[in-house]
């Protein structure tokens, strides 16, 4: 019996029995899973990746000089370009830094608005963030439904600012237009309508078996590297455990801004009770997993906003300051990626324009755990593995 | 804590070190000296008080007005500002760190500024002092691997700075 | 085909060669998976379920450029970038064809004046076929775009792509059914209900004083 008399291999564990000679796989810039056009240089032995190495840049589109050389509401369209999977978010970082230098403060309808919106955007990315991460494992088929739900959304988007993917609808002081009439209902049906559709993406990708296997146990990020390397959001959460006492690190629930303080939602942290087995605390799974729970968590917070919008008090907008005052700013908001901060110095002779804008970017952040994580995995685990950081190439480069 | 109380328990820990404080700002902020930067961030992190785990960014900014008729009005020196800002997740608060530089080291056109690195606190500072170093152009010392990450390895200037100008053309492609 | 027409039963067709081949190229146009910054989402959007550029014969997305036959350059072209772009170019085979997507691959887009890394237009990289301006364009407009290149196809006369080519007279030109407030068979009744509407509009849009 030759098998009795081989070593039982246990599991994730590669047997080496062969060495060869270390080798530098080049990944991208044109490469289907690397979402975008970010280059990963892996050190590779055998089939085992020992090394990466990201290569940033190529989409570095001078955001951050462009903010020093026009005026903030100028400025709004290139936030949306940013991260622009989720433009409404960006634009709200924006404004909110800008209105926290100048003291700006906000009347509770355009509040309201800004909630709704921003987490129908919320929706919206997540969704385009399971259908790629379904790509990048070789399913089709999550893409295509994920894409029917979001069409949807950007129909909602358009009718309320006439863009489908740049939107620079949340602006200084407010937001751009009231919302249109009839809107409220048409929100409603698409939520009652999009709801029992979670359901349906849990079938199709998170309980799937193949799924399971490729994203569950690989990747693991620790709680103590996460908070070295800055990571936010779903990434930084996913790495959390509630019952561990750990802080339940949602920039909505610990420094509420626009109100989310009076909304009734939860931040999601791990355990989950439906894990697979196989998954731990901070791996694929559990990151994929957080962004799917934030979906139904963002369900909530939309309807409870619609509830608000028609007794919602005061004007959809409020007039800007004409000059920036002298002085800085830092404001962080809690974008479907992680925490997105925008640091605005003013002049001290009172221009429109401001000294400096920087975008401090969670997707940066996030990717530069990529090193720390992918030590030891195969290269087929790459994709799995670099698809649940979920990072838009345009906010890493700015 | 507050602000206050931070700024309180840093300047019981290091008196003099610690160069310049603003509470009123819109964010309270200490500034320190570059060569005190070290010690005030390994004992932020450390700090049971304070334990500030997570940086959250780094920038530079660059007073400077390059045109001369306006520089006597815009109201500041020309000189370069590194910016840290910290938060801590276990005490849930924030915090500014500033180190004052000056534009060229020695007032020598071309030479990069220094400062020490803090990626052995923060592992993540590793990138953002890169792009610090891309685009606004301050040398780290004792990085381990300081080299340009935004933009290509060969290019000249860094554009952050005021006086930056723009290239003409790069490999044969026009640029403006 | 003059005196060859009719000749032969109901099933035989007679056609040119050339015809034939750029019949099966036109519809069978293979894009490459090219995705660079914004306008990649919209090309994805175009690629799914609601706008499904299958219909046109160009779903296959090849993630090789050996494979390919159309570059659809999607989102801003930076310094760093355009030397990739120019291999990945290179490699494609003959006949190849490059859709310039987006305000940034036309000519630098919002970031021309202070983009101190973009590349103005990725015409200064590689030739291109068709411009589709828009900041990001609508999926149609990308199938527009797709639609003039098999114009273009349709009127190619030899194998190659060598020869210059005249773009012939669009088949098809953009028709877009107006809102019921505004449209009027009388163009000036119909100018001066635009112009109401344009006022209402912006009188609701207008922001709360401080």
């Amino acid at each position: 019996m030759a098998t009795e008399t081989l070593p039982k291999q246990e599991d994730n564990i590669v047997e080496i029995d062969v060495r060869t000679d270390e080798m530098l796989v080049n990944m991208g810039p044109q490469h289907p899973s690397t979402h975008g056009v970010l280059r990963l240089v892996l050190r590779t032995d055998g089939e085992v990746v020992s090394e990466v190495t990201p290569h940033l840049g190529y989409l570095h589109r001078c955001a951050e000089k462009v903010g020093e050389n026009v005026t903030p509401i100028q400025f709004i369209p290139y936030t949306d370009r940013m991260d622009y999977l989720a433009g409404m978010n960006m634009n709200l970082a924006y404004s909110m830094a800008i209105e926290k230098l100048c003291g700006m403060k906000i009347p509770e309808k355009a509040q309201v608005i800004r909630v709704i919106i921003c987490e129908l955007n919320r929706i919206a990315s997540h969704l385009v963030g399971m259908g790629a991460y379904g790509l990048d494992l070789g399913t089709f088929s999550p893409f295509l439904y994920a894409f029917r739900e979001r069409e949807m959304i950007l129909d909602l988007f358009e009718e309320v600012c006439g863009a489908r993917l740049t939107y620079s609808y949340i602006t200084i002081g407010g937001v751009h237009d009231d919302l249109p009439e009839g809107w409220v209902e048409k929100c409603r049906r698409f939520l009652e309508y999009f709801k029992p559709r979670v359901e349906e993406y849990h079938t199709l990708l998170t309980r799937n078996q193949i799924f399971i296997q490729r994203t569950a146990n690989i990747g693991i990020l620790p709680k103590e590297t996460a908070y070295q390397y800055g990571c936010t959001g779903p990434v930084l959460r996913g790495s959390l455990n509630r019952e561990a006492g750990d802080p339940v690190w949602d920039l909505r629930k610990v420094e509420p801004y626009c109100g989310y303080e009076t909304y009734d939602f939860q931040a999601i942290v791990p355990p989950f009770p439906e894990a697979p087995p196989e998954a731990v605390i901070g791996d694929s799974w559990h990151r994929f997993y957080v962004r799917m729970r934030e979906v139904i968590e963002s369900v909530k917070l939309v309807l409870q906003g619609l509830e608000r919008y028609p007794d919602a008090e005061g004007s959809h907008r409020i007039e800007p300051p004409r000059h920036l005052p002298a002085g800085e700013a830092y404001m962080e908001t809690e974008a479907p990626r992680g925490q997105m901060g925008f640091y605005v110095v003013g002049r001290p002779s009172k221009d429109p324009v401001p000294l400096r804008v920087r975008a401090r970017s969670s997707c940066f952040c996030n990717l530069s755990v990529t090193n720390e994580i992918c030590k030891g995995c195969l290269i087929a685990d790459i994709p799995a593995i670099v698809g649940s950081l979920d990072f838009v190439m345009g906010e890493v480069d700015r | 804590m507050t602000s206050a109380e931070i700024i309180a328990r840093l300047e019981e820990k290091f008196g003099d070190r610690i160069r310049e404080k603003n509470t009123d700002a819109i964010d309270p902020y200490v500034v320190v000296d570059p060569i005190d930067l070290v010690d005030v961030c390994r004992f932020m992190k450390e700090d049971e008080q304070l334990s500030f785990e997570m940086l959250n960014c780094i920038t530079s900014v660059d007073y400077f007005e390059p045109d001369p008729k306006k520089a006597p009005k815009a109201g500041f020196e020309p000189h370069l500002e590194v910016v840290y800002h910290l938060s801590s997740l276990s005490k849930n608060h924030r915090f500014v760190l500033k180190v004052m530089l000056p534009r060229w080291k020695a007032d020598q056109p071309g030479e990069l500024p220094e400062l020490p690195s803090v990626h052995s606190i923060w592992p993540g500072a590793d990138w953002h002092e890169r792009e610090v170093y891309d685009l606004g152009g301050v040398w780290f010392t004792d990085h381990p691997n300081l080299t340009r990450i935004l933009l290509s390895e060969d290019w000249v200037g860094h554009p952050l700075r005021k006086d930056y100008e723009f290239p003409l053309e790069y490999h044969g492609i026009r640029g403006r | 085909m003059g005196w060859l027409e009719g000749r032969f039963e109901e099933s035989v067709i007679t056609t040119t060669l050339e015809q034939a081949v750029n019949w099966a190229r036109e519809s069978s146009m293979w894009p490459m998976t090219f995705g660079l910054a914004c306008c990649a989402i919209e090309m994805m959007a175009t690629g799914a379920s609601r706008y499904d550029i299958d219909r046109f014969g160009a779903g296959a997305f090849r993630a090789t450029p050996r494979q390919a036959d159309l570059m659809i350059v999607a989102g801003t072209v930076n310094f760093k970038m355009a030397s990739r772009v120019r291999r990945l170019y290179n490699q494609m085979p003959d006949p190849k064809f490059v859709i310039a997507m987006g305000a940034c691959t036309c000519g630098g887009g919002p970031y021309y004046k202070y983009g101190y890394n973009v590349v103005k237009g990725v015409d200064l990289v590689v030739p291109v076929d068709v411009y589709v301006p828009g900041c990001p364009p609508r999926p149609e407009a990308l199938l527009e775009g797709l639609m003039r290149i098999q114009d273009k196809v349709r009127a190619m006369k030899s194998f190659t792509k060598g020869q210059p080519i005249e773009l012939p007279v669009p088949a098809r030109t953009g028709y877009v059914q107006l809102p019921e407030e505004i449209s009027d068979p009388d163009p000036v009744k119909a100018l001066e209900k635009a112009n109401a509407f344009d006022k209402q509009q912006k009188e609701k849009a207008t922001p709360a004083k401080a």
